[in-house]
């Protein structure tokens, strides 16, 4: 391979490594916040990439999506509700040994499938295309414009249900 | 030696403007809290600071002795790590946002380099949406601090501040789409560019006029996301004591004050730039002599100074304030001189004016609002400034689709 250790490299495995770090602690930690706050760092992590990559759009979106309003409100409902440590039944304790073979298992897929490919895997793949705020739009709008649209309404419906279920008493 | 600075000649330009920005934007923290005091006493027919130094100049520098030198005990049973979190993602994230401010157009000439006003190199493509993401993550700054304290004043402080966050912020996001609609661009130096299509019309030209519901919208969702009045609901001392900055002292508290001034100077970069021209001038291009206005203003405020510190009652006033107004006296004059300098201070100048403008506004509405309730708060930024701004994006679009359509260009 011989790869030179060039700024991009460098920043790819710092964020690379923030993002497994922040996930291995997001199931490690004992407290929801700090759980959450590892999630938060995964995210930013993940915006981080997607700026290497060139996708300017997804990353600020990321950021602003996930990284601000969901985990903002992910904290706020964990604050509200004054969840408590984390309890550890003997259930729980057990579910540990097949979740430690299901990652393995998972990352041998995974390793397995870089390894089939790593001929046909670029080493750097610039975002082209989706790259621009104008190139999403138009493929949103244009090229898969009925998956969209037919997102949008179930997310109306799904908004739909969440007033229902908090009015329940007057409707 | 040498070869070491040229070749990292960007790297030391950076750093060196990080630092630079570091320190006039703390300074001009510490003298916004001079200044805001002083304009809230005037508004409540009070004198405001007077004792240190003349005019209270020297106020600021006491409360910065003052913090920095308190005693800072951390409270018993908080969560330590996040507790000393908070204040710092609070000030980190504030202090990066306006690092992607431009400050000027034109590119100073310095060591063969050109070296733009402002950190972010100009052409940032999603510099507003880089923006709104910072501010997205600002508000775990204050949600973290009430959470962490292990005080109920504290959690419900940090409580009401996401809450806040969560609803303003799509008011505030979809109040800017008509600007990005108008300018085409997230860039924010395109943005101010589009504003001067027409160098004639001068004030007219800018957004304020075409998106003025988008301005309101965006002005009031702004204000409520840096938390100042009226929607100081997170810190509403006649019922949370100080909200969820209760439990800091000393200069963890002084880090959360910075960050609150700091976005304030933000939001006010924000405002002038997206809809009040940026450093566009508010005269046509063709009144030239209406670049003097910087040097006029500079001089008859250093004159007024001067007058002003003759007169004063101690003889330390007497002595620093006509010196201060001799400096401020002798800039304008040196760009009436030199009439490079002069071209150049144009934009800067407008710039700073209109930033100066809106952090008037905000004292300004601080001394004058009382504070929301908390379902006004709801009710307000949910059922009138989100159909607004949403309203806003569907008729600006439209004209814009009419204009393509029927327009003449």
């Amino acid at each position: 391979m011989g790869h030179e250790m060039t700024a991009p490299l460098v920043v790819f495995f710092v964020l690379a490594a923030l993002a497994v770090i922040g996930a291995i602690s997001l199931i490690r930690q004992k407290h929801p916040i700090h759980s959450a706050l590892s999630l938060i760092v995964v995210m930013v992590a993940l915006a981080g990439l997607y700026l290497l990559l060139g996708a300017e759009f997804v990353a600020a979106v990321q950021i602003i999506v996930y990284g601000g309003a969901i985990m903002v409100l992910f904290v706020f409902v964990i604050m509200l509700l004054n969840a408590g440590v984390e309890e550890h039944t003997s259930i729980s304790k057990m579910a540990g040994a097949p979740g430690l073979l299901l990652v393995v298992a998972l990352a041998a897929f995974v390793a397995a499938t870089i390894a089939r490919s790593a001929d046909r895997i670029q080493t750097t793949s610039q975002a082209g295309e989706m790259s621009s705020t104008l190139g999403i739009s138009s493929m949103i709008f244009k090229e898969f414009v009925y998956p969209f649209e037919l997102t949008s309404f179930l997310i109306l419906v799904a908004v739909l249900g969440a007033i229902v279920l908090a009015q329940r008493e007057k409707i | 030696m040498n070869s070491f600075l040229s070749t990292n000649a960007e790297l030391i330009i950076t750093v060196v403007k990080i630092a630079l920005l570091l320190f006039i934007v703390l300074t001009v923290n510490a003298y916004l809290t001079w200044f805001e005091r002083k304009v809230v006493a005037h508004i409540q027919s009070r004198w405001g600071p007077h004792r240190v130094g003349p005019h209270g100049l020297l106020q600021p520098l006491a409360d910065g002795v003052k913090f920095l030198f308190k005693e800072d005990p951390t409270p018993a049973g908080v969560d330590k790590f996040i507790y000393y979190l908070a204040p710092l993602l609070a000030l980190a994230l504030a202090m990066t946002a306006i690092a992607l401010i431009p400050f000027g157009p034109d590119p100073i000439r310095l060591f063969g380099h050109d070296i733009y006003l402002g950190i972010a190199p100009p052409d940032v493509n999603i510099g507003i949406l880089a923006l709104f993401a910072i501010t997205a993550m600002g508000v775990y700054g204050v949600t973290l601090a009430g959470w962490s304290s292990n005080n109920k004043y504290s959690l419900l402080g940090g409580l009401r501040s996401s809450a806040q966050m969560i609803s303003y912020e799509l008011a505030m996001t979809m109040s800017v789409v008509g600007v990005l609609l108008m300018a085409g661009s997230f860039n924010l130096k395109k943005i101010i560019e589009a504003q001067a299509h027409h160098p004639e019309w001068g004030i007219f030209g800018w957004n304020i006029l075409p998106q003025i519901l988008g301005f309101f919208c965006f002005f009031v969702a702004a204000i409520a996301e840096t938390n100042r009045a009226p929607f100081d609901l997170p810190e509403a001392e006649s019922e949370l004591v100080a909200g969820f900055h209760t439990e800091y002292a000393s200069f963890k508290f002084a880090m959360f004050f910075i960050a609150e001034y700091t976005s304030m100077i933000t939001v006010s970069c924000l405002c002038s730039i997206m809809f009040f021209g940026g450093w566009l001038s508010p005269f046509p291009a063709s009144w030239t002599f209406t670049h003097y206005v910087p040097s006029a203003v500079l001089i008859l405020f250093g004159l007024w100074v001067i007058w002003d510190g003759f007169r004063y009652e101690t003889i330390f006033g007497r002595m620093i304030l006509p010196v201060i107004g001799f400096v401020f006296a002798g800039l304008g004059a040196v760009f009436i001189a030199s009439s490079r300098v002069n071209e150049f201070i144009q934009a800067p100048f407008w710039l700073l004016f209109k930033i100066l403008f809106f952090l008037f506004v905000y004292v300004w509405m601080r001394g004058t609002l009382p504070r929301f309730r908390y379902d006004q708060l709801m009710a307000f930024g949910w059922k009138l400034l989100l159909p607004l701004s949403i309203a806003n994006v569907i008729v600006t679009s439209f004209v814009i689709l009419a204009k393509m359509t029927w327009g003449t260009k």
